[in-house]
């Protein structure tokens, strides 16, 4: 496969109220970005698991992205601070996986920012497609 | 009670009246310039002279002042009355010949012109003390007195200069009975914008006419009691006893179902483009100020006026002052274009003036609004399509001396203009309300782009928000105009209804469960919980999950180190499945 013809595999978790709205006003907007972010839907950034993340990267993402309200925006009050949190723990965790950091972002994308979410797309699919595709086993041994 | 004899009519009245109030409770006029009922008197006008006869003495004695004795015999216009009192007021007359009051008496008494030296025509004082003795009295600041003796006796601040003790209260004005007291030196504002302004109002007063309560308050600001203590001058004069200076604010605390926010908008501050000389020249006016000028019960009581007291011969009216632009407000505030065109009508029907109204584009949305404007068209109202770039007063041809010079594109010609108009009108934009953010964090709402609050969705919902039980109303969503805010409260106000008839909610059947067998009653989801909706069972020990508290979050379920916790549509397995779904190519 040659560089050129690599497409990312990305992976969004989007909290509802903010950045799911958000995203979804990028689309009745009509704003054109990068397809390479498959979104999965959560009620708030503090419910991404990161066994959630662990299993994107398991299952081929080369780079995954959590987006929640601002801080202070919280839709369930602190759901995005737990979220920053555990994206400052496992991000070192992926380091020593050997999982570049810069394949997990976090974004706070605001229900009224459709041209951020346009904007966080394009650059985070970008950035992935420089760093090039991921070969990551998931831990398992190599046969 | 004492009886005594004014005018011929036997009265009774209460001891320690004066002859003066006895005589008003009889219905008989006494004239008088240096009484106020509410200061103590000071009989320094001899005006109200009257000829007394008690215990067969007679002699002329002051009214305000002398109290009723037992039998006396009053004459209030005996002919030795009229002519000490014509004397009195001719003395008067002389010295303060512009005082009004004065001259009216003057006439009543037949005198047409004193037979003393004037000193100054213009003198308006006439010494009778009410000043200093409101300014004792009433304030309790004590910044002015009467100063010198004889002719040249006049009231003054000590050393003539401004006196610190003065708080500036205006209430020596405010009893001065000739207008020899002003104070619009003091605020030195234009007359039009002086109400708008809030500049010189009573410090007891209705906060708009359309308040509701429609019941007056106290500024505690501008209230003499709360600077000095004193006057309470209202408590005196109220006969229902319903001022209390003694009233503090209170915070009530009411518990409610949902709620309705309806926080409103704030005019858009015309300084911040200063190309428009708002605030520099005086003829520059926003909307709202306008409005005010030409209510008929503002301060020129409806008539169009320049800040001169003139009528102008021509009116410019500004479209999208802040709005539509990009260096202040992208959006359009909607209500602009119409007020502009209601502008105009009115100037056409009250002045003679030629009226130009600048837009960028006509937004006349509504029913019966583009049958308005065509009315305008027909009605001369000249529409320059352009955005205007600039206001100035310096003349380069001789028609525009003391004119202000409205720069301007005039983009369906093709050319710049300049056009010298009296007055114009900055058609200001609407902004969110000052607390705005605030009130977004408390409720917990998101705002848009435009930083108005954002609705749940745009057709769908549009009076309700992410949070529930919260629904908005009127411009605090956006910019609308009065029909659209009705029906949007409308809305608010029967969706807020249909909760409480109700009596019961529907839940999101996304909230969080605990498997009794995996969990370990380890406690981590109890301490994150925002809502306190997971308690510990200590008998159980494990921990369970308050269905009606749960607002299904999922915080609990990342945490659980057993997989105990899960949320309902939202599970590990579910979410794994669907990350698995995600690469099957």
């Amino acid at each position: 496969m040659s560089q050129q013809a690599f497409e990312p595999k990305l992976v969004g978790f989007l909290c509802n109220w903010c950045s799911y709205t958000g995203a979804d006003l990028a689309g009745t907007a009509r704003m054109t970005y990068a397809p390479n972010l498959r979104i999965i839907r959560v009620m708030c950034s503090g419910r991404v698991d990161p066994q959630f993340v662990l299993k994107a990267f398991q299952e081929g993402a080369d780079g995954v992205l959590i987006s929640g309200c601002h801080p202070g925006d919280c839709h369930y009050q602190e759901g995005n601070y737990k979220a920053l949190r555990r994206h400052r723990l496992l991000s070192k965790m992926l380091e020593q996986f050997g999982i570049e950091k810069e394949r997990f972002r976090l974004e706070w994308v605001s229900a009224a920012e459709g041209a951020k979410f346009q904007k966080v797309c394009n650059e985070f699919t970008e950035q992935i497609r420089k760093l090039g595709p991921l070969s990551w086993n998931g831990g398992k041994k190599n046969e | 009670m004492i009886h005594l004899t004014i005018d011929g009519k036997k009265l009774e009245v209460e001891e320690g009246t004066t002859i003066l109030q006895a005589a008003e409770k009889a219905d008989i006029h006494i004239p008088t310039l240096c009484f106020h009922p509410l200061l103590e008197p000071y009989a320094s006008c001899r005006v109200c002279i009257v000829e007394v006869e008690h215990q067969g003495k007679k002699e002329l004695l002051t009214s305000c002042n002398t109290l009723v004795r037992e039998g006396m015999v009053v004459e209030t216009a005996s002919e030795r009355v009229l002519r000490a009192r014509k004397l009195n007021v001719e003395m008067l007359l002389a010295r303060a010949p512009a005082a009004e009051p004065v001259k009216k008496i003057a006439q009543e008494l037949g005198i047409e012109k004193p037979r003393f030296e004037i000193k100054d025509p213009q003198e308006k004082c006439i010494l009778c003390g009410l000043c200093v003795r409101a300014c004792e009295e009433v304030v309790g600041a004590n910044a002015i007195s009467f100063i010198n003796r004889g002719q040249e006796r006049e009231v003054a601040p000590p050393f003539g200069e401004p006196s610190e003790a003065c708080i500036g209260c205006t209430a020596c004005a405010f009893f001065c009975p000739t207008g020899a007291i002003t104070y619009e030196d003091l605020y030195g504002r234009q007359v039009i914008h002086e109400e708008l302004n809030l500049g010189p109002a009573t410090a007891i007063r209705v906060p708009i006419r359309q308040a509701v309560p429609m019941v007056p308050f106290i500024d505690e600001d501008a209230c003499i009691h709360f600077k000095t203590g004193n006057c309470q001058l209202c408590v005196k004069v109220c006969e229902k006893e319903a001022i209390n200076h003694d009233m503090k604010e209170e915070e009530i605390e009411i518990e409610v179902g949902s709620i309705i926010l309806a926080s409103g908008f704030k005019p858009f501050d015309a300084r911040r483009i200063p190309a428009y000389g708002y605030g520099r020249f005086p003829n520059v006016i926003t909307a709202l100020e306008f409005e005010r000028l030409v209510n008929a019960s503002g301060p020129t009581g409806g008539k169009i006026l320049l800040a001169n007291g003139q009528e102008p011969k021509a009116v410019g009216i500004i479209h999208c002052v802040g709005s539509r632009d990009e260096n202040y407000n992208e959006y359009c505030s909607r209500v602009c274009c119409m007020y502009s065109l209601k502008f105009a009508h009115l100037i056409r029907e009250k002045t003679e003036a030629d009226i130009y109204d600048f837009y960028i584009d006509m937004r006349c949305f509504g029913k019966g609004y583009e049958e308005f404007y065509h009315r305008l068209l027909h009605e001369g109202t000249k529409f320059i399509r352009g955005r205007v770039s600039e206001i100035t007063d310096i003349p380069l041809t001789p028609e525009e001396e003391g004119k202000l010079i409205i720069r301007v594109e005039d983009t369906l010609v093709g050319t710049v203009r300049r056009i010298p108009v009296d007055m114009v009108i900055l058609a200001t934009g609407l902004e969110p309300s000052l607390d705005h953010n605030e009130i977004a964090h408390i409720f917990n709402i998101s705002c848009s782009q435009d930083t108005f609050f954002l609705e749940r969705h745009p057709k769908l919902a549009p009076v309700s928000t992410f949070s529930d039980g919260i629904f908005l109303a009127g411009t605090c969503q956006s910019p609308k105009d009065i029909p659209d805010t009705v029906a949007q409260a409308g809305a608010a106000a029967s969706e807020a209804l249909a909760l409480a008839d109700k009596g019961t909610f529907e839940l999101e059947p996304i909230t969080a469960e605990i498997d009794e067998k995996l969990c370990a009653g380890c406690q981590i989801c109890v301490s994150l919980c925002p809502f306190n909706a997971i308690t510990y069972n200590k008998e159980k020990h494990i921990s369970e999950v308050n269905d009606a508290l749960c607002k299904g979050c999922g915080t609990c379920v990342s945490a659980c180190p057993s997989g105990a916790a899960q949320q309902k549509h939202f599970r590990d397995l579910q979410i794994m499945a669907e990350i698995e779904g995600l690469f099957i190519d």
